[in-house]
C-alpha cells in the first residue's frame, strides 16, 4: 500500500512531489513540504563523496603497501629472517696432542655437565640451594657460576657443576621435575692424562674471558668461538690455539614465536681442530722430570739433525687439569703463592748467567776468529788482570798451570777465558757469538720465551748510557757479568755446536695433521740458517767436551762408565757476586743464593741424537748436580736404560744425596 | 521442474554480488587455511559458517526491504534491551562484558546493533522523509548515540565504533548538514582529551602503541610489529601461499581471525593487496551502485549504510593490520575465520540483494 504510491527516483526527478505522504500520517507535521527530486540528487552527490572517500582512503592503504612491501621491504624481511632463524653453533672437537710415538698428551672426553638457564629459573639462589641437596655443589661451584653469570651475558645456559658421576645422573633424572630450566649436558672435556708431566709444554686451556674475546675480535676470528667456552691459554695449547680449536659449525634452525626449534634449515658440521704431533718423547721428559727430583730448574733436550725438542721440563711443574674450566682461587692462591714459582717456564722464561757452559762457545770464537790456535798456551796465576789492582779470579785459588785451549774446556779455566774475551773485544764477541743464538729468541713454538742477553758496546751505551770499559768485557768471558741466557738458549747453542753448524729453529711440534685429511705439515722442516764452522774447529772443541766427561774433567762422575761418548761442558752461574778477596762457600750461605748448576752437553759426540742443556737452580755444582740428570736422558735414548728407581719408593732423590758428590 | 526451482533459489540473488563475495569468501578460505597450519578442522568448521550464513544470505535476500522495514523497530528496541541486559547480567570475557547466555547459546548483542542502529535509522528517515528537519537529525543522532555508548562501555571500541560509522552514514546519506557535520568534527577534536580522560588503560594503550608501537614490542605492540614485519617482508610478489613464515611460526597474533589480512599480505604481496582490495572496491562500488539505484529512501539509506560499513570493516581492519590505525577488535570482513561476523556481513549483502532485487517489482 505505501509502496504503491512512491515512484522510483529518477522519476521523481523535477518539482513532482507525489512522494508526499504526509496525508496518510494523521497528526503528523503536516504542512512543509521538501522537494524530494533535490532530496535525491543531494543524496546521489554525497553518494559519490563517500564514493570518493572510499576510493581515497583505499589509495592511503595502499601508499602504506607500497611503503612497507616495496620501499622497506628489505628491513621488513630481515626482521622477519631474525625472527624464525636462530643460528646455533656446533662446537668443534679440539685438537689432540701427541708425543712423537703417539702416546697421548692431551686428550678430550665427554662428561656430563648440570647446567642452568638462568632465564627459566625465577630464584637462582633457591634453585641453588635446592640442587645442592640432590647433587654435590661445592662453595667454588657456586663462585664459577655467579662468575659466569656476571660476565657471559651471551651464554644461554651456564654449567653449575661440571663432570657428573653417573650416580649423580641418575639422581638428577629422578628430581628433573623439581628443577625446570636445569638440565644435563654431555660436553667434551680437555684432559692431560700425565698431571704435571710436560705441563710448561703443554699449557693449558681455561674459560674464555672478556679479554680473549676482545683479542680474537681483533684477529677477525670472534665468530669461529660463537660456541666456545674455552680457549688455549699458554704453552702449545696457546700458541697452536688456531689449529688445535677447528672451525665451529653451525646449525640454522627455524624457531618458533617461544624460541623453540621447529626443524634444522641447514647445517654445517664443525671441522675438528688439528692434532699436534710433538718433536717431544714422553719417556724422555718423564726421565728427565723425575730426575730433577724436588730441585726446581729446567732441562731443554734437542734433536740437532732436526731442531726438535725432545724433552723441555721446568721444575717444579703444576697439574694443568685445574685450569680447564676456569683454576677456583684456592688452588690460585697456592699456585701463585709458591715461593718455588711452579707457574714459572724456567726452561724458556728464566734467565741465568750461562758460566762456564758458555765456554765451549768462547773457544770456537777464539779459533774462528784467530784469537787462538789450539796451541796457544797460558800460564795461569788463578787470577787475571788488565794491569791494575783488580784481579778477576780463577775458580781455583791457586791457579790450573799451563793451560791451552783443550785443557781450558776440560778443567774449566777462567783465566784462558778472561784474556781470550779481552783479546776479541765486546763487538766481535757480540756478533760472533750471536749467531749461537745468544741474545736473541730462539723462536720456539710456545709462547712467553725470553731473549736472554748477550751485551755490546751499543747495548751497554742504549741500555745504561755509559761507556763500555775493557773491564765489563772479562766476565763476559766465563759467560758471567752481563751475560744472561735461558736453559733454552744454551740447549738451542749446543744443538748448533752438535750440528756442526747448521742451524734449526727448535721446534716442539713436529708435524701437524689435517684432521679432515689426515695431511700432515712439518714445522721447521728446513735449516733456519748455516753457520759455517771449520771442521778443526769444531773437531777441537768436541774433543775437549768429551774429555770433560772423561776422568780428570769436571764431570766425570756423572758419566763413569758410560758406554757412549759425551761432548758437554759444566757451568756454574753465581747467584750473588763474591767480594773481592772472599771465598765461595755454599753450605754458608742461604738456599737461594746458592750457585745455579749448569750442565751442557750432546750425545753420542760423534753422531749426536741429543743435545741439552740443564740448569739446577741454586744446585751448586754443574759436574755433580746438572750432570747426572743428563745422564739419565742419554741413557735412556742411547741405550734404552731406565734410570734406577730412587731408593726410597716414592719421593724423588733428596738434593742432600746428590750434594754428598761434590767435588770441588 | 528442477529449471523453475533454480529460477526460485536464484531469483532474488544478485549474480554480481555472488560473484564478488564468493571469490572473496574462496580467497578467505585459502589464507585460512596457511593462517590455521593447515587445518582442515579449522577450515570444515568455517565452511560451517559459510553454510549458515549463506541461508542468512538467501532468507535476508528474499524478503522485500518493506518487510524488513517493519523490523526496523522491534529490532532496535531487542537490541537496545538486551544491551542494556549485558551490562546487567553479562558474562565477562578478556576483561569487557559482551557476551549474553540466552538459554543454550550465548549471543553478542552489540552484533545485531550492526544491522539495527541502520536499520532503524533508516526506517525513521524513511518515515519522515518529505517533512525531514533539523530535529529529526537530533532525534536520529539519539537513536545512534545510545547504543554506541552502551557498547562502548562494555568495552569494546571496535564495535561501537562500527555501529557509529553505520548510524553515521545513515545520516550523512539522509542530508545532515556539512555545518553540524564540521561543527561535530571540531567538537570531537576538543572532547579528544575529555574522551582520553574516559578511555579505560588498555584502549589508551592501544593508541600509545599506535602512535609508537616499539613502545611496548613484548606487550600491546606486538600485534603491530609482528604484522607490519610480515606485510613487509611480503614484498611486491609475496612468500607463497603456505610460505609465510611469520604466521606460519606462531610470531603473528590472532593470524585466523583479527590479523589474517597479514598472513594474506606476507603470502601474496603487494599485488595480492591490490587485488585484494579491488575486490573490496566491487563489492562496495556494487553497494553503492544499489544504493544509487534503489527505490525508497529506505533501501537507498539502507544500502548506503551498509556498503560504507563493509568499508569501514575493511579499512579498519587493514588500517589496523599495516600499522595505521589502532588496535580495535574488528574482523576482515569475508576473510577473517569466525561465523558472527560473517553472518553480519552476509546479513548486509542479503539485504543488498533484495533492495536490488524487489526493485522491479516495485516499478511493476
Amino acid at each position: 500500500m505505501q509502496f504503491s504510491l512512491r515512484f522510483p527516483g529518477k522519476l521523481g526527478l523535477g518539482r513532482s512531489r507525489m512522494g508526499f505522504r504526509g496525508g496518510f500520517r494523521p497528526g503528523l507535521r503536516g504542512v512543509e513540504m521538501r522537494d524530494l527530486g533535490r532530496d535525491l540528487q543531494r543524496f546521489q552527490w554525497r553518494l559519490a563523496v563517500c564514493a570518493g572517500g572510499v576510493v581515497f582512503l583505499f589509495v592511503l592503504l595502499l601508499l602504506r603497501f607500497f611503503y612497507l612491501q616495496v620501499v622497506q621491504h628489505e628491513h621488513y624481511l630481515t626482521l622477519a629472517e631474525n625472527n624464525r632463524i636462530s643460528v646455533l653453533p656446533v662446537i668443534p672437537n679440539r685438537g689432540l696432542i701427541l708425543d712423537r710415538n703417539g702416546a697421548v698428551i692431551a686428550h678430550n672426553y665427554s662428561a656430563f655437565t648440570l647446567e642452568v638457564t638462568p632465564k627459566e629459573v625465577p630464584d637462582l639462589n633457591r634453585m641453588v640451594d635446592d640442587l645442592a641437596q640432590v647433587i654435590d655443589i661445592q662453595p667454588k661451584d657456586r663462585k664459577r657460576f655467579r662468575k659466569l653469570l656476571d660476565e657471559r651475558h651471551d651464554l644461554d645456559s651456564i654449567p653449575i657443576r661440571t663432570r657428573l658421576t653417573d650416580e649423580e645422573v641418575a639422581r638428577f633424572a629422578v628430581n628433573r621435575y623439581r628443577f625446570p630450566g636445569v638440565q644435563i649436558n654431555a660436553r667434551l672435556f680437555r684432559h692431560y692424562p700425565n698431571g704435571d708431566i710436560a705441563s710448561h709444554v703443554l699449557g693449558y686451556i681455561g674459560r674464555l674471558s672478556d679479554r680473549d674475546k676482545a683479542k680474537l675480535k681483533d684477529q677477525g676470528v670472534a665468530a669461529n668461538y660463537s660456541g666456545s667456552d674455552y680457549i688455549g691459554k699458554t704453552g702449545l695449547e696457546g700458541f697452536y690455539e688456531s689449529d688445535l680449536h677447528g672451525v665451529t659449525g653451525f646449525e640454522q634452525v627455524e624457531t618458533d614465536a617461544g624460541g623453540r626449534a621447529v626443524r634444522t634449515l641447514r647445517r654445517i658440521l664443525p671441522v675438528s681442530g688439528n692434532n699436534l704431533h710433538l718433536a717431544l718423547d714422553l719417556r724422555v721428559q718423564e726421565i728427565a722430570e723425575r730426575a730433577f727430583g724436588t730441585r726446581r730448574g729446567a732441562l731443554v733436550a734437542i734433536e740437532p739433525a732436526t731442531g726438535g725438542v725432545l724433552a723441555l721440563v721446568s721444575r717444579p711443574g703444576y697439574d694443568p687439569n685445574l685450569f680447564v674450566e676456569g683454576i677456583d682461587s684456592q688452588n690460585w692462591e697456592v699456585l701463585s703463592n709458591d715461593p718455588t714459582k711452579p707457574l714459572n717456564n724456567r726452561a724458556l722464561q728464566g734467565v741465568y748467567p750461562p758460566g762456564s757452559t758458555f765456554k765451549p762457545f768462547m773457544a770456537v770464537a777464539g779459533l774462528e776468529l784467530g784469537k787462538r790456535t789450539p796451541d796457544y798456551t797460558i800460564s795461569d796465576p788463578g787470577y787475571f788482570t788488565l794491569g791494575g789492582n783488580h784481579r778477576w779470579r780463577d775458580w781455583k785459588k791457586e791457579g790450573h798451570g799451563m793451560v791451552n785451549l783443550h785443557r781450558s774446556i776440560v778443567i774449566s779455566c777462567d783465566t784462558y777465558y778472561y784474556g781470550l774475551a779481552v783479546d776479541m773485544g765486546i763487538d766481535n764477541l757480540h756478533s760472533f757469538i750471536g749467531q749461537f743464538g745468544f741474545g736473541k729468541r730462539t723462536g720456539i713454538d710456545i709462547p712467553g720465551e725470553s731473549g736472554g742477553l748477550l751485551p755490546s758496546q751499543a747495548w751497554k751505551q742504549k741500555r745504561f748510557n755509559q761507556k763500555w770499559f775493557t773491564g765489563d768485557t772479562v766476565s763476559i768471558g766465563i759467560g758471567q757479568g752481563y751475560n744472561l741466557a735461558t736453559p733454552l738458549q744454551l740447549a738451542f747453542a749446543t744443538a748448533i755446536l752438535a750440528n756442526n753448524g747448521v742451524v734449526y729453529r727448535p721446534h716442539l711440534v713436529r708435524q701437524v695433521e689435517d684432521s679432515q685429511t689426515g695431511d700432515r705439515r712439518t714445522i721447521e722442516a728446513e735449516p733456519f740458517n748455516t753457520f759455517p764452522l771449520k771442521q778443526d774447529t769444531i773437531d777441537r772443541v768436541r774433543a775437549a767436551m768429551i774429555d770433560v766427561n772423561k776422568p780428570g774433567g769436571t764431570a766425570s762422575v756423572a758419566f763413569s762408565g758410560a758406554p757412549y761418548a759425551v761432548a758437554g761442558k759444566t757451568g756454574t752461574a753465581q747467584v750473588v757476586g763474591i767480594k773481592q778477596g772472599e771465598k765461595y762457600d755454599g753450605s754458608r750461605l742461604q738456599e737461594q743464593h746458592r750457585d745455579h748448576a749448569l750442565y751442557i752437553a750432546y750425545a753420542p759426540a760423534d753422531l749426536p741424537q741429543v743435545a741439552l742443556a740443564i740448569l739446577v737452580e741454586n744446585g751448586g755444582h754443574g759436574g755433580s748436580d746438572a750432570a747426572p740428570i743428563a745422564r739419565a736422558v742419554f741413557d735412556w735414548v742411547l741405550l734404552g736404560k731406565e734410570p734406577k728407581p730412587p731408593k726410597e719408593a716414592t719421593p724423588p732423590p733428596a738434593p742432600a744425596a746428590v750434594e754428598e758428590e761434590r767435588s770441588d | 521442474m528442477i529449471n523453475r526451482l533454480f529460477r526460485f533459489f536464484v531469483r532474488h540473488l544478485d549474480p554480481f554480488l555472488m560473484a564478488v563475495v564468493g571469490t572473496l569468501l574462496a580467497v578467505g578460505l585459502m589464507v585460512l587455511y596457511s593462517a590455521s597450519g593447515e587445518s582442515f578442522s579449522r577450515v570444515g568448521s568455517q565452511l560451517g559458517n559459510f553454510l549458515v550464513a549463506g541461508a542468512v544470505l538467501w532468507a535476508v535476500a528474499n524478503i522485500p526491504p518493506q518487510h524488513l522495514m517493519r523490523l526496523a523497530v522491534p529490532v532496535y528496541v531487542a537490541g537496545l534491551a538486551l544491551l542494556v541486559a549485558v551490562m546487567l547480567f553479562g558474562e565477562i570475557s578478556n576483561g569487557a562484558r559482551r557476551w549474553l547466555h540466552i538459554g543454550v547459546t550465548r549471543i553478542q548483542p552489540s552484533e545485531i546493533m550492526k544491522i539495527g542502529v541502520p536499520l532503524m535509522l533508516a526506517w525513521y528517515f524513511d518515515r519522515y522523509e518529505a517533512i525531514l528537519r533539523f530535529k529529526d537529525f537530533v532525534v536520529g543522532g539519539i537513536v545512534l548515540a545510545v547504543p554506541v555508548v552502551l557498547i562502548a562501555l562494555q568495552p569494546d571500541l571496535g564495535t561501537s565504533i562500527l555501529v557509529g560509522a553505520a548510524g553515521f552514514f545513515v545520516l550523512f546519506l539522509a542530508g545532515l548538514s556539512w555545518k553540524v557535520i564540521v561543527a561535530a568534527g571540531i567538537a570531537g577534536g576538543a572532547a579528544l582529551p575529555v574522551l582520553w580522560g574516559m578511555m579505560h588503560d588498555y584502549q589508551r594503550q592501544r593508541v600509545m602503541t599506535l602512535l609508537d608501537p616499539s613502545q611496548d614490542p613484548l606487550g600491546a605492540g606486538y600485534h603491530t610489529i609482528q604484522s607490519t614485519i610480515a606485510l613487509g617482508s611480503g614484498g611486491i610478489f609475496g612468500k607463497g601461499w603456505l610460505n609465510g613464515t611469520q604466521a606460519r611460526l606462531d610470531f603473528l597474533p590472532e593470524r585466523t581471525t583479527d590479523f589474517i589480512f597479514a598472513v594474506y599480505a606476507e603470502e601474496f604481496g603487494l599485488f595480492g593487496n591490490l587485488i585484494l582490495l579491488i575486490l573490496f572496491l566491487l563489492l562496495i562500488g556494487r553497494g553503492l551502485y544499489i544504493s544509487a539505484n534503489a527505490s525508497t529512501l529506505f533501501s537507498r539509506l539502507m544500502a548506503g549504510a551498509v556498503t560504507l560499513t563493509f568499508f569501514t570493516y575493511a579499512f579498519v581492519n587493514i588500517g589496523m593490520v599495516s600499522g595505521i590505525l589502532p588496535v580495535v577488535g574488528v574482523p576482515l570482513p569475508l576473510i577473517s575465520y569466525g561465523g558472527t561476523s560473517l553472518v553480519t556481513i552476509l546479513f548486509g549483502v542479503g539485504i543488498l540483494m533484495s533492495i536490488h532485487t524487489h526493485k522491479r517489482l516495485v516499478k511493476t
